[in-house]
């Protein structure tokens, strides 16, 4: 069996020589492991290994990129990625400055998921099933599991050379109620980076779901209309990266004069207590690394400061094209696809308020936790709640069936008039773009409260 | 394949070997103009075993590495799930055609050339759209063989494009697009062209609609983003299997409009979502799941076949390196006489639906959708108007499918597996901003 790091050697020396712009190459070798339940029954139990690679060149302002499961003459996939380049190019290369770096980054995994023996897992899983199935008027579960454990290597013609290595557990649980034909479901989704631990203190919550899921089946439904809404943190924090977060992918931004426009630094998206930060330097999330997939250093990167836009998520190309720093937000999921802009681990800088002091003054409102999904236009989004509780004078009151918030993006963000002081991440969640899912990101918020968001019901 | 077999065959009961071969190659625009291309290779193999009765799994995308392969496999099935059927023998395939040598002859020129024309005629219309998209060539090759003797396997050749156009005024936002697949290469992008343009023509003059149940036609591709979900899931052998399809015990009923017909039809010549075998290598069929409003039929794989004590149909799909599931091959709702120019003649007020987003973020099972109109028109007297936003249209498709005011003769396929026409709703709930 061929060791990457030694194929990596001699390929980061040819690709120095080559007549070409720019070239990178990654090299990648990953084994993941899976357990899954429907109902009672486990339904999958799988191992994976995958080895591969790609090469990416930049001639002109032209890409070529060329990706391979096979490490063989690697010389032919440099030359084919180059002509590729060459046959796009017609204009000139502009990559943003990132200073060459040779470092092997040693991961601080605590509890590594590929030490675990899947009977350990499967035995977790068992209790986590059992704990939902012994709640009354639960129809089924949905439960999953997987870990993957990754190592990369990546060189450029500028003379990088980095090696990165991750470990990724995912645990999601749903709870299934059923009754006189209303189904109704509850669920979680928990990750991890480098540390097994967390999947194993999961089962008050999944003990929670469960009764949730149940107590929906009685909750009435909402009637739809303009509320004023307060977000949990895992659901502002879903709120975050889809309404706002897509926006400031600068690829989506660099080269239309229109989208330059509106998203011009210095311009106000919303109010002052506002501040959204994307770091991949926070240590240990599922968003974090030390280098992107073209090797620029991570760092904490403002996108909105005091409601104000004052920066972007950029790749070396869209960082130079606009004239700005590249911010390390170049990721791709895997080898076979190259490096696009992505947020990493995305977020609403906490305030002061507390949660109590958020609701205290809403007459009637609408509570909405947890998330069940998202999606973004850009301009406009949709989200769903996976819990929502009606607030009355000041408090949390009965629980109403989730719902839908949709919305303009912009006015949105405007409509954020308080900000709480309980910043929690949210580590369970899987971005898709371009064909690339799901990334692992993160993303969070303290409670927030936005004023007249529309709210679908019946 | 057979080294794999043979070892497998040393420590477990039974085997089976899926190996897969891709050559992919996507020319990608950007901003109106060509941007990479891309050249993709890979290789995959998945090894099933039944020891002790139990189902191991394990895949790789290394060749070479057989024995750790053959060893997570059989790690696996210590706790697999308990193996209910027996792997196929020997079966007769009726061919379908699925592969055309012509698709990896298209050079790269022509395939920019494509891009490029429909860019340019997008322009014409509308120099401040910025398209993107891709032109993509591919070759797949699949192989499955087990211990019980039985083989199968095909090549297929896809060509494929979709072009998106963008138009920014302010925080205003246009989406348009559109794309076409086949196995053969398709070098006529005109149809492409004309659709996109349409859209641009159709969104030109922004448009109020009421807040009410209102007569909303969903084109292929509304019906495709808002309608389709729900039922693939509900025909879905394991749902049914598990008492979670709505319609699970209503074979033989009539339980939608009676000129509603879909099929799965995997057998069609040349369509990307044809195939002469399953994951599984059992032969795929043509089955018709809704015959004139009656559910006539559900998708099995083996394992779930052998616990619903039916026969697979063909449907065992490995998506995503996973164990095979039931899944459709190519939906195919069957197209009806009504023209989309006669559905909006009769309309007073009324919606035109051509892109839904966040359909699916409901209640699936129960068939609720609810979505945000990314792409809709209003229809005032009889006539499209303009572009409608800021619109939620809601409703749950077991009640809409019942009564179908018209199926459009406009039938398309969308996204290389999904054949529908457009249809016409009488009273559909429809909430603006």
């Amino acid at each position: 069996m061929l060791d990457i790091n030694v194929v990596a050697r001699e390929l980061a020396v040819y690709l120095k020589k080559q007549n070409a712009d720019y070239v990178e190459a990654h090299l990648e070798e990953s084994q993941t492991s899976n357990l899954s339940y429907r109902g009672k029954n486990l339904e999958q139990v799988g191992k994976s290994t995958s080895t591969g690679g790609n090469v990416r060149a930049c001639v002109k302002g032209g890409w070529g990129f060329v990706s391979f499961n096979n490490l063989d003459h690697l010389k032919e996939k440099v030359a084919q990625a180059i002509e590729q380049a060459r046959f796009v190019g017609k204009e000139t290369t502009q990559l943003g400055e990132t200073p060459p770096v040779v470092d092997e980054v040693k991961p601080k995994i605590k509890e590594d998921p590929a030490s675990i023996p899947l009977s350990a897992k499967k035995k977790l899983l068992d209790e986590y099933n059992e704990t939902i199935w012994e709640t009354p008027g639960i129809q089924t579960s949905n439960l999953g599991y997987g870990d993957s454990r990754k190592r990369t290597v990546f060189m450029n013609s500028e003379g990088s050379f980095i090696s990165q290595e991750r470990a990724d557990s995912v645990m999601r649980a749903v709870a299934i109620a059923a009754k006189d034909g209303n189904v109704q479901q509850s669920g979680i989704s928990v990750g991890s980076r480098d540390n097994y631990a967390p999947m194993r203190s999961l089962h008050g919550q999944i003990k929670e779901l469960a009764r949730k899921s149940v107590e929906m089946l009685a909750a009435p439904v909402l009637k739809g209309g303009q509320y004023t809404v307060v977000l949990d943190p895992v659901l502002a924090g879903v709120f975050v990266h889809e309404a706002f977060g897509h926006l400031s992918e600068s690829d989506f931004v660099y080269e239309n004069p229109q989208v330059r426009d509106l998203m011009k630094l210095g311009k106000t998206f919303g109010q002052p207590i506002l501040n959204i930060i994307d770091s991949a330097a926070v240590p240990d999330l599922r968003g974090s690394f030390k280098y992107d997939d073209e090797g620029t250093l991570a760092v904490k990167n403002y996108l909105i400061k005091d409601g104000k836009l004052v920066g972007r998520l950029h790749s070396r190309e869209t960082a130079a094209k606009m004239g700005e720093n590249p911010s390390g937000n170049a990721r791709a999921i895997n080898y076979r696809y190259p490096p696009i802009v992505r947020m990493t681990n995305t977020y609403i800088e906490p305030r002061d308020t507390k949660f109590a002091d958020i609701i205290a003054d809403i007459k009637e409102g609408v509570y909405c936790k947890n998330w069940y999904g998202g999606t973004t236009s850009m301009e406009m989004f949709t989200f769903s709640s996976g819990e929502t509780y009606m607030i009355r004078n000041g408090k949390i009151a009965e629980m109403v069936r989730p719902v839908m918030l949709s919305g303009n993006v912009f006015t949105t963000l405007m409509s954020i008039d308080a900000i709480g002081n309980d910043l929690d991440m949210n580590q369970g969640g899987g971005c898709g773009k371009g064909g690339q899912s799901p990334l692992p990101v993160s993303n969070g918020s303290p409670h927030i409260r936005i004023q007249n968001c529309l709210v679908g019901g019946k | 394949m057979e080294e794999i077999l043979a070892r497998a065959k040393k420590v477990a009961q039974a085997a089976e070997v899926y190996t897969t071969s891709i050559t992919e190659t996507p020319v990608q625009f950007e901003s109106n103009r060509l941007k990479n291309i891309q050249s993709k290779q890979s290789t995959s193999v998945a090894l099933r075993v039944m020891v002790n009765g139990r189902i191991g799994y394990a895949t790789s995308s290394r060749v070479d590495d057989i024995q750790d392969l053959v060893d997570n496999a059989v790690a696996t099935a210590a706790f697999g799930a308990k193996a209910e059927f027996e792997f196929s023998t020997r079966q007769r395939f009726t061919p379908v055609e699925v592969y055309d040598p012509a698709v990896n002859k298209v050079t790269l020129a022509q395939m920019t050339g494509l891009g490029e024309k429909i860019i340019a005629a997008v322009n014409q219309h509308s120099p401040d759209v910025l398209c993107e998209g891709s032109v993509t060539k591919m070759v797949a090759e699949l192989h499955i063989a087990n211990s019980l003797g039985g083989k199968a396997g095909y090549k297929k050749s896809v060509f494929a494009m979709s072009i998106d156009g963008q138009r920014v005024r302010g925080t205003d936002m246009l989406f348009v697009g559109d794309g076409a697949s086949s196995c053969h290469p398709v070098l006529d992008p005109k149809s492409i062209i004309a659709t996109i343009t349409e859209q641009l023509e159709l969104a030109k003059n922004p448009a109020a609609i009421s807040s009410k149940a209102m007569p909303v036609i969903f084109t292929p591709e509304g019906v495709a983003s808002a309608l389709v979900m729900p039922l693939m899931s509900a025909f879905n052998g394991k749902t049914v299997l598990e008492g979670a399809s709505p319609i699970g015990q209503k074979l033989g009923e009539q339980v939608f409009d009676a000129n509603l017909t879909v099929n799965d039809d995997p057998t069609i010549p040349f369509r990307p979502g044809s195939q002469p075998c399953d994951d599984e290598g059992i032969p795929c069929r043509k089955h018709v799941m809704i015959q004139n409003g009656v559910v006539n039929g559900f998708l099995y794989d083996l394992q779930t076949a052998a616990k619903a004590k039916t026969k697979s149909t063909g449907n065992g799909n490995r998506g995503g390196g996973s164990l095979p599931s039931p899944s459709w091959h190519a939906f195919v709702l069957e197209g009806g006489k009504a023209s989309f120019q006669s559905m909006v003649k009769g309309i007073k007020e009324g919606l035109v639906v051509e892109q839904l987003m966040g359909a699916g973020q409901g209640n699936v099972l129960g068939g609720d959708f609810s979505g945000n109109v990314l792409l809709g028109y209003k229809i005032e007297n009889g006539q499209i108007v303009g572009r409608v936003k800021d619109t939620m249209v809601s409703g749950n498709i077991y009640t809409m499918l019942k009564n179908i005011a018209a199926i459009g003769s406009d039938s398309k396929w969308v996204g290389g597996s999904l054949s529908t026409p457009s249809l016409y709703f009488q009273n559909v709930s429809v909430a603006s901003r």
